[in-house]
């Protein structure tokens, strides 16, 4: 059986709340990376908050709708980002959200892999039908990783979103478990 | 002039208003017991839910409607008789991305057919663009609630978004669509 | 859509506390009907200190569990409950419990039409994938009437029970959702697409 939380690049882990604080605090300040993850305004949270934020998690444990993991890489045991995912029980559909802190870690691929790995965990261990996400229109670098994994340009939310006085579009995407298989037996796996 | 004398609330045979919070649970809960109307509300399962369950609801959504200051909700109330037949939000709200979605749903299906949607929806979204000055509102809608679609489609809204096999009803999978509709696009129609 | 709320003799309808407490606590002074609902003794409870126990039950609504009362459609009386309480997501497993408090609804058919609209909002409202139960070997009424609905005895857990000097199985009944799809003649995939 294969390992679930091992990619080419990078694994899933979970770090202890400090770590997590530290690491949130610091990503916080580029506010690129809060743009890109989100279309709330961006925010200035202390470590406080953070933390109290990280040990409520920890304390609350499992639920069966959700899902979070820390990623580090496999070469130097960086931790670099994070990747959370949202069940629906009901309908087996599950939504990916992921983000990796550094500018220096962007473009090296490691999105990409966490994002087969997250697949791999949705259809064959969470036994899921369908994977969703979404990104924003200013966001090519995640589009082109998302489209890399199979994920298929479901629509676009005309306008959805504002920033620097523009209005821009909100994308949607989706993935359906044929289609994870597919694309696995045409790889060979 | 701005136009501050057409009512925002009141249409030909509605209004639009707060919680009765005596009167309506039961009603409301009648509207659960129908597998129908919960299937083209909702995508949760469909479940059944007393008076009193509702009315601690109820609490709690006025509760989230001051504390998160990005909802609206409203009852829909026929003027002739005062009888609740719906209710109504914009919810979600984005304030710095000027969006929201629209949630609509009127309980009896004896109520249905009536041109009662329509009315309601057109004071949705009056209330959304030129009072909440929303820039855009969004709906979700499951490929089966053709009723819906039609409504949204009489408006105007754009489908969007087609979230392939995202449902699972009766046995199969079901495709879940999202419709926009811009401010410049409801303007249009309304002066046009 | 299919009306997954409604059979033919009854329909699900909310689960209050505040009602159910007060038609339960006159059920189960009928012996008969606890010892086939429940394995060990059980002392008899105020109608007051069954509703503070039934809102702690039924208090929060998660995606895991399904409580309903069960009402005749011809006469709208309440005649019983139910619960559906899923164990496990990875398998989309769910236990069923149901009970008819007014004795003079047995043996009529109602049990069958429970069953089959619980399994049928199990299987397309809840998505799951199998349907267990317990039931005693003394309720051979309740052995049949799941039977009709499709459950096939899976296993007996030995002696569970001790009444009337001597010792009683616990029978493990399941119905998987490929079983009840072909029992009602509903093949998978299909499903009228009427809004």
């Amino acid at each position: 059986m294969k390992d679930l939380f091992r990619g080419e690049l990078v694994r899933f882990t979970l770090e202890e709340p400090e770590t997590s604080t530290k690491a949130a605090i610091l990503w916080q300040r580029d506010s690129e990376f809060q743009r890109l993850l989100d279309n709330n305004p961006v925010q200035s949270n202390s470590e406080k908050k953070f933390r109290e934020g990280f040990e409520k998690e920890a304390e609350n444990g499992f639920k069966p709708e959700r899902c979070g993991f820390s990623v580090r890489t496999l070469a130097e045991d960086r931790f670099i980002g994070f990747l959370s995912i949202w069940l629906d029980l009901i309908h087996r559909e599950a939504w990916v959200g992921l983000g990796i802190g550094a500018r220096e870690d962007w473009s090296k691929g490691y999105g990409t892999d966490m994002l087969k790995l997250c697949q791999q965990y949705v259809f064959s261990e969470l036994s899921m039908k369908r994977l969703s996400l979404g990104l924003f229109e200013y966001n090519p670098r995640a589009l082109r990783s998302y489209e890399k994994c199979g994920f298929r340009l479901e629509g676009r939310t005309r306008m959805d979103t504002m920033r620097e006085g523009k209005r821009v579009d909100s994308l949607w995407m989706g993935i359906l478990r044929e289609e994870w298989l597919q694309m696995q037996e045409g790889e060979g796996k | 002039m701005l136009d501050i004398q057409t009512q925002l609330f009141e249409s030909q045979d509605l209004r639009l208003g707060p919680i009765d919070h005596e009167k309506d649970p039961e009603i409301e809960s009648k509207w659960t017991h129908s597998s129908e109307f919960m299937r083209l509300m909702d995508t949760e399962p469909a479940r059944p839910l007393s008076a009193a369950v509702i009315k601690k609801q109820y609490e709690k959504l006025e509760k989230r409607v001051e504390e998160n200051k990005n909802l609206f909700h409203f009852m829909v109330r026929l003027k002739a008789d005062d009888r609740l037949i719906g209710k109504a939000t914009i919810q979600w709200i984005e304030w710095t991305n000027g969006n929201a979605f629209l949630r609509l749903g009127i309980g009896l299906a004896d109520d249905w057919r009536k041109g009662y949607g329509t009315q309601a929806l057109k004071l949705l979204l009056r209330i959304a663009f030129a009072e909440l000055n929303l820039f855009r509102v969004s709906a979700i809608v499951p490929e089966y609630n053709q009723a819906a679609v039609a409504l949204l489609h009489k408006f105007g809204f754009v489908q969007e978004v087609c979230r392939r096999s995202a449902l699972e009803r009766d046995g199969r999978r079901w495709d879940l669509y999202v419709f926009g509709l811009l401010r410049d696009e409801w303007q249009n129609r309304s002066t046009g | 859509m299919k009306d997954v709320l409604t059979g033919k003799l009854v329909r699900l309808s909310a689960f209050d506390p505040e009602e159910m407490s007060k038609s339960w606590s006159r059920w189960i002074l009928n012996s008969e009907y606890f010892r086939l609902l429940f394995s060990s003794a059980r002392p008899l409870y105020s109608p007051k200190a069954e509703l503070k126990w039934m809102e702690e039950e039924v208090g929060e609504i998660s995606p895991a569990n399904y409580f309903f009362g069960i009402r005749t459609l011809a006469e709208d009386k309440l005649i019983g409950e139910l619960g559906l309480e899923v164990v496990d997501w990875s398998g989309r497993e769910a236990f069923v419990g149901l009970g008819i408090g007014e004795s003079e609804y047995w043996s009529k058919g109602y049990g069958t039409d429970i069953m089959n609209i619980l399994l049928r909002f199990a299987f397309t409202e809840v998505n799951l994938k199998r349907v267990s139960l317990g039931v005693f070997e003394y309720n051979p009424r309740a052995i049949r009437s799941y039977e009709k609905a499709g459950f096939r005895l899976e296993g007996r857990l030995r002696s569970l029970l001790h009444r009337e000097g001597r010792r009683w199985d616990n029978l493990f009944m399941g119905i998987l959702r490929e079983e009840w799809l072909e029992l009602n003649h509903e093949s998978p995939g299909a499903g009228n697409g009427v809004g």
